[in-house]
């Protein structure tokens, strides 16, 4: 077991996550502000950020209502927007997964990109953390991130005034998320499953409701398995 | 938009994110996982964000979906210093200076 005190490794999910804040503000500053101009209230705009905690799918949900889209194909298609919440839950399982249910019934409602990616990469990284580490590190990553998603989307509500177009805002999400990916990218593995997403995002967008990402995330997901079996085998063969 | 509407999308999606969240640290516990359903995990992160990243670049909505030359360079740029430096901020950082500075090179 590492000698590293709860403390100390939450201050290390702190010192990690906190460079996010710098892509999550603006995002949910944005989301507040392009959610008021649609005709939700302030309240409104806050419950949302609040309930759903999920940039993605609260702009998927909120595009298909303003476009009076029907409320269950909103729904589906922020659901599925979502669903990579599960696989992140799935992800976590192992390394969480024995803590009491309270903790993980909690922990489970701040399962965001951030708390995710950067706890799957560290308790990779530091195999040999205990429970109680692992869960200080998790909140830590939880703690510059999740309260000001919903503070700051209150910020975005309030300003509620159309932001300067020449600000491009619509574009912090897709730099931010290539960004994110970037370093995650140490393997073959990982680098074949993003090109197969990639290509399969663009190939399956005709599909409606977001499903072209579930299909593209799932070829992904087959893609690195499949390299890193293959890699294993080449590896004991020799 | 319609009040009962909106409260309807608001905790009906926050409902079905927390049980998606939910569903596998929260019932799934720590029972084993098998090896096979482990090493598809493994790759989630790298296998869904790509695939949703990938339509906002090349269809940007703030241009109707058009191919946008500013927004490309950004986003070839942010991934180009992430893959060299592996550091978040700078591709960041050089992302967005790259697209505002071809956006007023091209407006």
């Amino acid at each position: 077991m590492s000698k590293e005190t709860c403390q100390s490794i939450f201050f290390k999910g702190v010192r990690d996550a906190a460079p996010f804040l710098l892509v999550v503000g603006p995002f949910s500053v944005l989301f507040g502000v392009v959610a008021t101009e649609a005709g939700l209230t302030i309240i409104e705009t806050v419950s949302f950020s609040l309930a759903v905690i999920a940039g993605a799918a609260q702009f998927a949900a909120l595009q298909l209502m303003v476009e009076d889209a029907p409320t269950v194909i909103a729904l589906i298609s922020a659901l599925a927007v979502n669903l990579r919440m599960a696989m992140y839950s799935a992800a976590l399982t192992p390394h969480l997964g024995a803590a009491p249910l309270w903790h993980r019934a909690l922990a489970a409602y701040f399962i965001v990109d951030q708390s995710y990616g950067l706890s799957s990469l560290r308790f990779e990284q530091y195999p040999d953390w205990s429970l109680s580490q692992r869960l200080a590190y998790f909140w830590g990553t939880v703690a510059p991130i999740c309260p000001f998603w919903a503070l700051f989307t209150y910020v975005g509500a309030v300003i509620g005034e159309e932001l300067p177009p020449w600000l491009a805002l619509d574009f912090a999400l897709p730099i931010c998320f290539l960004a994110i990916i970037m370093p995650m990218l140490r393997t073959r593995a990982h680098v074949a499953a993003a090109i197969v997403s990639v290509f399969a995002a663009l190939i399956f967008s005709f599909l409606p409701y977001n499903l072209g990402l579930l299909v593209a995330g799932l070829l992904g997901m087959i893609t690195g398995a499949e390299v890193e079996r293959r890699s294993d085998l080449t590896q004991e063969s020799r | 938009m319609e009040t009962t509407t909106i409260w309807t999308v608001i905790i009906l999606l926050g409902l079905g994110s927390y049980a998606m969240r939910f569903l596998f640290i929260g019932i799934v516990g720590d029972r084993p996982l098998p090896p096979w359903l482990l090493r598809h995990l493994r790759y989630t992160a790298v296998a869904i964000l790509p695939g949703l990243v990938t339509p906002l670049v090349v269809w940007p909505e703030a241009t109707g979906g058009q191919p946008d030359p500013a927004r490309l360079g950004a986003a070839l740029v942010t991934v180009l210093v992430g893959w060299i430096t592996k550091n978040v901020l700078a591709a960041i950082f050089c992302g967005a200076a790259t697209l505002y500075f071809l956006l007023y090179l091209t407006t």
